[in-house]
């Protein structure tokens, strides 16, 4: 039933999480057993329930009480009233937020640095007397822009982890928590 | 070369070996068999541990060598390499990561078969999967042999090969035994000794140059023989269009490339949820980015100290160019210092090739298994048990094996970092494209997802074929013959641009309406986790 490594790896996810989801981590398997409606430690209920006997055959292998939402193979036919819950989910107010909120962030994140990108990279083949003018001592514009490049990469990636981790994690899992519920009660 | 280089290193490269082959046996013990075990070590790897993997599994021997040794020959122009390796780390962070472990369960295929008819999708994209990661391995069976090369004193043809042979066959070790979670570890301890070995030499070429990076770019371009110009672009891709079309279609390669190798997207797989397969990202990012920061000091230092001539003499294609400087910071090629530095650095980059070719034989072998044998197998017959799955993927694993060391033989003068852009090329125009439509796009359909994985896949091989790297010049792979009717050296400008087209027209094209359900099933799931496994 349960990943039986889970056992033997109650650190594994300790190293960078904090103190609360440590603890979270540790009683994870206990938590879904008792209580299948999810209050247990939703980031790490996934890997936790024995999925490794589904494989490949589609079929459930055990009967654990688990919110296991729709099938994942498109050989398995998925219910149209689970087909409907996912259009509903997927209109849904706080749905949708979510996937404002995301979009908001990433499309112009991805616009800024890819247009930055190819400004650099253009730049260096059309203009290469501008981006060999030195700025100071050895170093000229090409380095500078670079070295920018490295920079403007951090920096991104600290506001996007930010960005999810304030504005999109709480109302997702939210959701997944909902949507899990209401597929359970479908496929019984 | 001295003996004492190459004892020392092969002895530290032993140690290596038998580290990684005690990790998985360790791993193999606890194995189950399952495909959940093989193909994703359990999906129980913390953030902290899956970072390091991926940075192992992509600061590969062409990061390493190539890189440092493209900078130590053209200056500026091998910088792109370091920047376009790292920026494309933000398609995958922002686009990329999250989705698709929340979407998949092992590889590519599974998020695009989400949505789709799965049969043909599946079988695309593991075509293009497959084939992508058998250039990959290609490159870094080149850097292998080129590294012994050096070692042995760079006339011995025949150790070269056997050297190809070598790795080809420990990796299928590594894989066919342990699995994920063998690969894993093995990813991490390497990450570690080259983030090490990276810092060391950087921290001795900056106490050469008394911290003063200006005096180094200044002696690094005296040294070149061409003055300020090393410092600036147009080295390499400067003076003629091709040349400079050729370095905006690597930049587009580069940058997008990176979130369609089906090595990368199989790592997320084997973090518990969404959020563990961002901060992992996270982590690359930092160990990536200052790794790719450190090459850039390598490289010019290489060009400063050892001098740009002397790493042609040794490599034309300057694969050796690392080798070289840390002989010389070590103290010069007679002291002790310069003899251990240099088997250091010889052990730490075989590490990095035979880490960075166990995860692409995994992740190879789990699109031949799960995608190609799962969908070709006869219609009537019930579906592959998992277990049989998994024991395809470890015969799959040894025919990869065989494939790789032949052509990694036959394109032993390459330079490492290139071949590398050649397999971002492929893995942009035909992974990306359907990747990302099948994410994000509403009206996406089969055909347009079949039609983009080749419309892609197909332009990116034919126009390698017929480019000047396969034909036509005295550099080419066949340098009897030419064929060459496409001037670009990387296909990417063209070739993804098609990708993303071809999938375009066969959606508008196709007569099945698009599956309404299906798309908010995948939207509702890559975005909140619901029923991710």
């Amino acid at each position: 039933m349960f990943c039986p490594c889970l056992g033997a790896r109650p650190k594994c996810a300790a190293d960078e999480e904090s103190s609360v989801e440590k603890h979270e981590d540790r009683v994870a398997g206990r938590v879904r057993l008792s209580d299948p409606g999810g209050l247990g430690d939703p980031w790490r209920d996934a890997s936790a329930s024995g999925w490794g006997e589904l494989d490949g055959t589609g079929a459930p292998a055990s009967a654990l009480p688990h919110a296991r939402g729709v099938s994942q193979q498109a050989d398995q036919k998925p219910t149209t009233r689970a087909a409907d819950i996912y259009l509903e989910v997927q209109g849904s107010p706080a749905f949708q937020e979510v996937r404002r909120r995301y979009r908001r962030f990433v499309v112009p994140a991805c616009a800024a640095f890819f247009a930055w990108y190819v400004a650099y990279v253009v730049a260096a083949t059309a203009a290469p007397d501008l981006m060999a003018r030195p700025v100071a001592g050895a170093v000229n514009v090409a380095m500078v822009a670079g070295l920018g490049q490295f920079l403007s990469t951090f920096l991104l990636t600290w506001a996007y982890a930010r960005h999810a981790r304030l504005r999109r994690d709480h109302a997702a899992l939210e959701l997944r928590w909902d949507t899990q519920e209401l597929t359970r009660g479908v496929q019984r | 070369m001295s003996g004492n280089h190459q004892t020392l290193a092969l002895v530290l490269f032993s140690v290596f070996v038998a580290v990684t082959l005690a990790i998985t046996t360790w791993a193999s013990r606890k194995r189950h068999g399952t495909a959940e075990e093989f193909y994703a070590g359990g999906r129980l790897f913390s953030p902290l541990e899956n970072g390091f993997a991926i940075a192992g599994d992509y600061m590969s021997a062409a990061s390493f060598l190539g890189i440092a040794g493209l900078i130590a020959l053209y200056g500026y122009d091998g910088l792109l390499y370091s920047v376009g390796f790292l920026v494309a780390w933000l398609v995958v962070l922002f686009l990329v990561a999250e989705l698709v472990r929340n979407c998949g369960r092992f590889t590519l295929a599974d998020v695009v078969a989400a949505r789709m008819s799965e049969r043909p999708v599946r079988i695309a994209a593991g075509t293009s999967s497959v084939t992508v990661s058998v250039l990959y391995l290609v490159a870094q069976m080149v850097g292998a042999g080129s590294l012994v090369a050096l070692l042995l004193g760079g006339t011995s043809g025949a150790a070269q090969s056997w050297t190809v042979v070598g790795v080809g066959a420990l990796m299928v070790v590594y894989v066919s035994l342990g699995g994920m979670r063998a690969t894993t570890w093995i990813q991490i301890v390497k990450a570690v000794l080259l983030m090490a070995g990276a810092i060391t030499l950087t921290v001795l070429v900056l106490v050469r140059f008394h911290g003063d990076f200006n005096q180094l770019l200044n002696t690094a371009a005296e040294r070149s023989g061409h003055g300020a110009k090393f410092l600036g672009p147009g080295l390499k891709y400067g003076g003629s269009w091709t040349a400079k079309f050729d370095f905006i279609s690597l930049g587009l390669a580069l940058v997008l490339g990176t979130a369609g190798l089906p090595h990368i997207l199989s790592r997320f797989y084997t973090v518990p949820t969404a959020r563990a397969a961002r901060r992992s990202v996270v982590w690359s990012i930092a160990l990536i980015g200052s790794f790719y920061l450190m090459t850039v000091v390598l490289g010019f230092g290489a060009a400063a100290i050892v001098g740009s001539d002397a790493v042609r003499r040794s490599n034309p294609a300057g694969n050796t160019a690392v080798s070289l400087l840390s002989l010389d910071l070590g103290g010069g090629a007679d002291s002790t210092g310069g003899t251990v530095l240099f088997a250091v650095v010889a052990a730490v980059a075989f590490a990095t090739i035979l880490a960075v070719v166990a995860g692409i034989t995994l992740a190879s072998s789990a699109s031949v298994a799960h995608d190609l044998y799962a969908s070709l197998r006869s219609r009537r017959k019930p579906p592959a048990s998992p277990r049989s799955e998994v024991a395809v993927a470890r015969v799959a694993a040894v025919g990869i094996g065989l494939v790789a060391i032949a052509l990694g033989l036959l394109a032993r003068d390459l330079n490492v970092a290139f071949l590398v852009g050649l397999a971002f090329a492929v893995a942009a125009s035909a992974n990306l494209p359907v990747l990302l439509y099948s994410l994000f796009w509403r009206g996406f359909t089969t055909r347009g997802a079949v039609w983009s994985v080749y419309g892609g896949l197909v332009p990116a091989l034919v126009l390698v074929a017929l480019s000047p790297v396969m034909s036509g010049s005295p550099e080419s792979i066949f340098p009897g013959l030419d064929f060459q009717v496409f001037p670009l050296q990387n296909p990417g400008l063209v070739s993804i641009p098609l990708g993303f087209a071809a999938g375009w027209i066969g959606t508008v094209t196709s007569t099945e309406p698009p599956d309404e359900a299906k798309h908010a099933e995948v939207e509702v799931r890559s975005l909140t986790g619901a029923g991710a496994v």
